[in-house]
């Protein structure tokens, strides 16, 4: 392979593992909070609807992810206030949301199938996109390649460094001692789903106005679900989920590429390959069940009833 | 009151907090009436009553966890509202809990830090951690993570936590009952130390000696209401005692037999299990063996192996090899809960709701679940409810259960019922080998007492008996042999006779070679 193909090859990797991160770190937030929300893939195709069909009427991909970010946030707020105010199951109201989310976005998405809408244009940074082979990898991407690095960058530093983080991850390991101590268990686990909404939509709007750029149905394609298992195989760590995620994504893009180049095994199997690797990974992971719970915030999925 | 008119000369400082009229109502418990609190300045008072009388209830209005149906609180003399905790640390109030509100996947600093409301408070916290810790003698690592603190240094991250505060009033709910009685003894010269300082403390126990010799005042709570205000010294634990129960106490004493001859019933060789818990103890080489007719007491801290112990001996967690557990003489190591019980072993876990007793199941299904086999309350799978009734209905009768009838679901009992209850259970089987935990934690003296009568009978007829507790009162009352479990070790048993307190503090320290010198010699 030449030096262009395996910069493209990086590229293409990248491409693929953008939107598992961006979810991801949504949920990986969320879920440090206490709370888990299995409506990730829900929120990703209403997200991407919603931005699509701003950019088509807008004509502005920008507005569009911001309009995703905020269809995420909207709907993430149904999930919170069904099982944060109402006590609603978690688990059956995440799964609710993903069902609806389908419906939903297929409903909205009926008129847009096989129609473009403007695509998020890569933003070379002056002078360091000049690179050669490093520079189109790093410095000539679309926003929110960039953004979701800065994002997970972001929650490393905020869950780890700052009061506030330390209080979010407080609330996660033991709401009846943070509520004792005066922290507002409730309030705080809204502002982190609303935080996991947020982003599954905006990765929502990564995959309609950048990596798929035509509207189909199943655009999300199940990569809601590997981003909540990304979280689990990151043992809730932001830098494990860069990995995992590049790891996925790296499946993901093998798996066409095997296609492409036409080895003699049937497709389908192929594009089964990063379930499969989910699978794999995971069983893999649970075999020291000691560590998921050593890592795993102690109250998530708990319900949380305030005694006053 | 009107100050001018008694003159400076003869005015007195305002008592630091005063409660008046106090209530709280909680659905179907009254759990405050109009309660009354006055605790001056630089005092040591103490806040004495059962499990139930509304102690924690009281501390957390103080504490504004809680809001009161109605009441006046008053600090330093003038009103105030205590709508939540941080206002009730801006006041001066410090708490440490009986349960900690420790995070345990946090550090010791984050921990602290959590505490503390003021942004400019967290400056340079690790020094002034380390600072506290040791002028007061509470030695603590900042960055050490929580779930690798043992229970009594746990209990120093609250206190410094508290005292970086500067607080005027420390609350202290139920503070020794996790520590060895060396522990007891350094807190509270700590404690007398803050109160020479100027920091009054509000001390809330049930054990009476401690009360007589810390506490200048207390006050004595029964079922939501004050029942005295006294000077602890002045009275024998044994009156205060009575004021707490309202009732005369009967003397127990069950003498201690001799170490029988006969062949075990139960040996444990070389037991090692690695913990299924996250933040749990392993089970390191434990060999003993206990006789029938024999009630041997494990004592230790809360947290030094006594769940897994429980999970090992029930057949919740299996051993390595099915010879490390003989019951008499088979092994039974990989055997599950259900095939030991039906080898007639009964076993009692410390966690009543949900491990010992199904919550949300009535009284006589969960006699069932228990009792199917030995009390034949099945016939080919199917449920016989007359004898499920009635078995359930005779344990409700003979250990004086207070509830509706076996129809009556488990969590709807109080604790110390729903423990006369499950402990009458596996009683009336009769088993040869009984493993019970913790069996008066959080029960009324009197539900103790027939508790405590009912598994000295029960050993009496020739069970053999494991009981493991933190309350060592109630092991040197109980057992005829002793041993100390500490980090998933357990001592060698002794004979109750021949045990010493202190040699017994220095085995649940975890410090087996001094406690082997301070042997009599």
């Amino acid at each position: 392979m030449s030096m262009v193909e395996v910069s493209n090859f990086i590229i293409s990797i990248i491409a693929a593992s953008t939107p598992l991160l961006l979810a991801a770190s949504g949920e990986l937030v969320t879920e440090r909070s206490g709370v888990l929300n299995l409506g990730v893939e829900g929120m990703m195709l209403i997200g991407a609807i919603a931005g699509f069909a701003t950019a088509h009427a807008t004509g502005n991909a920008y507005v569009g992810v911001l309009v995703a970010a905020g269809a995420g946030m909207l709907i993430s707020m149904v999930f919170a206030v069904l099982t944060l105010s109402f006590f609603a199951n978690q688990i059956a109201t995440g799964l609710a949301l993903t069902i609806f989310g389908h419906g939903f976005a297929a409903l909205l998405g009926a008129n847009y199938v096989g129609i473009a809408a403007p695509v998020l244009g890569k933003i070379a940074i002056p002078g360091l996109a000049e690179i050669p082979f490093l520079g189109p990898i790093l410095f000539d991407q679309n926003i929110l390649i960039y953004f979701s690095f800065i994002m997970l960058g972001g929650i490393a530093w905020f869950l780890r460094k700052t009061h506030a983080g330390l209080i979010l991850r407080a609330v996660g390991d033991s709401h009846d001692a943070a509520h004792a101590m005066g922290y507002p268990v409730i309030p705080i686990r809204y502002g982190a789903v609303a935080f996991g909404g947020a982003m599954a939509g905006i990765a929502g709007a990564y995959l309609s106005l950048f990596y798929s750029p035509l509207w189909s149905q199943d655009l999300a394609a199940g990569r809601g679900w590997i981003a909540l298992a990304l979280v689990v195989f990151a043992a809730w760590r932001p830098l494990w989920l860069l990995a995992g995620a590049y790891l996925f994504g790296g499946i993901t893009y093998l798996s066409l590429f095997l296609q492409g180049l036409g080895v003699p095994i049937p497709s389908p199997l192929i594009s089964a390959l990063p379930y499969v690797g989910t699978v794999v990974v995971l069983v893999l992971i649970s075999r020291d069940s000691r560590r998921i719970r050593l890592n795993q915030p102690a109250c998530l999925g708990k319900y949380f009833h305030a005694v006053a | 009151m009107d100050s001018e008119t008694i003159g400076p000369a003869t005015q007195m400082p305002p008592p630091l907090l005063s409660l008046c009229g106090i209530t709280k109502q909680f659905p179907g418990c009254l759990a405050n009436d109009a309660v009354d609190l006055t605790v001056g300045q630089n005092e040591i008072h103490a806040l004495l009553g059962e499990n139930g009388a509304g102690k924690s209830t009281l501390v957390k209005i103080i504490y504004g966890v809680m809001k009161p149906d109605a009441g006046r609180i008053e600090w330093l003399g003038k009103a105030v509202r205590i709508g939540s905790p941080a206002q009730a640390r801006s006041l001066g109030i410090g708490m440490v809990f009986q349960h900690f509100s420790l995070f345990e996947a946090l550090t010791v600093a984050e921990n602290i830090a959590l505490g503390l409301n003021n942004p400019a408070d967290r400056v340079g916290l690790q020094d002034r951690i380390v600072d506290i810790s040791t002028r007061y003698g509470l030695p603590l690592d900042p960055a050490r993570a929580v779930h690798d603190l043992s229970v009594g240094e746990r209990q120093r991250i609250e206190i410094v936590r508290c005292l970086l505060q500067n607080p005027k009033l420390l609350i202290m709910d139920e503070p020794t009952s996790v520590l060895t009685p060396q522990e007891v003894f350094k807190l509270f010269e700590t404690l007398r130390r803050l109160a020479a300082e100027g920091c009054s403390i509000l001390y809330i126990s049930h054990k009476l000696e401690e009360i007589r010799a810390l506490c200048e005042q207390a006050t004595i709570m029964r079922l939501g209401k004050v029942v005295a205000h006294c000077v602890p010294k002045e009275k024998t634990a044994r009156e205060l005692a009575e004021l707490m129960i309202s009732a005369k106490l009967k003397e127990q004493d069950f003498g201690h037999k001799i170490a029988s001859t006969a062949a075990p019933r139960l040996v444990l060789d070389r037991l090692t299990i690695r913990s299924n818990q996250p933040f749990g103890t392993d089970l390191k080489d434990i060999s003993f063996s206990v006789a029938p007719g024999e009630i041997l007491g494990i004592a230790g801290i809360a947290g030094n192996g006594q769940s897994e112990f429980m999970d090992a001996l029930s057949g919740e967690i299996p051993a390595g090899s099915p010879k490390n557990i003989l019951l008499d003489g088979k092994p039974i190591g990989h055997d599950g809960p259900a095939k030991r019980r039906r080898q007639s072993c009964g076993f009692l876990p410390e966690e009543r709701n949900g491990h010992g007793a199904v919550g949300p199941m009535s009284l006589s299904e969960n006699g069932f679940l228990s009792a199917y086999v030995r009390g034949a309350l099945h016939r080919l799978g199917v449920i016989n409810r007359r004898r499920t009734f009635d078995f359930a209905a005779g344990v409700i009768k003979r250990f004086d259960v207070r509830t509706t009838g076996p129809q009556a679901e488990a969590r709807s009992l109080s604790g110390g019922n729903l423990q006369k209850f499950l402990v009458g259970r596996e009683v009336v089987q009769q088993p040869s080998l009984l493993v019970i935990s913790q069996p008066t934690w959080g029960v009324d003296a009197g539900a103790a007492a027939a508790i405590y009568e009912a598994l000295v009978a029960l050993a009496q007829a020739g069970t053999a008996v494991v009981l493991i507790s933190q309350d060592l009162d109630e092991i040197l009352l109980l057992c005829d042999r002793i041993a100390v479990i500490a980090a998933g070790r357990v001592s060698e048993p002794m004979a109750v006779k021949e045990a010493t307190i202190e040699r017994i503090g220095l085995l649940m320290g975890g410090s087996e070679a001094e406690a082997v010198d301070a042997l009599p010699a």
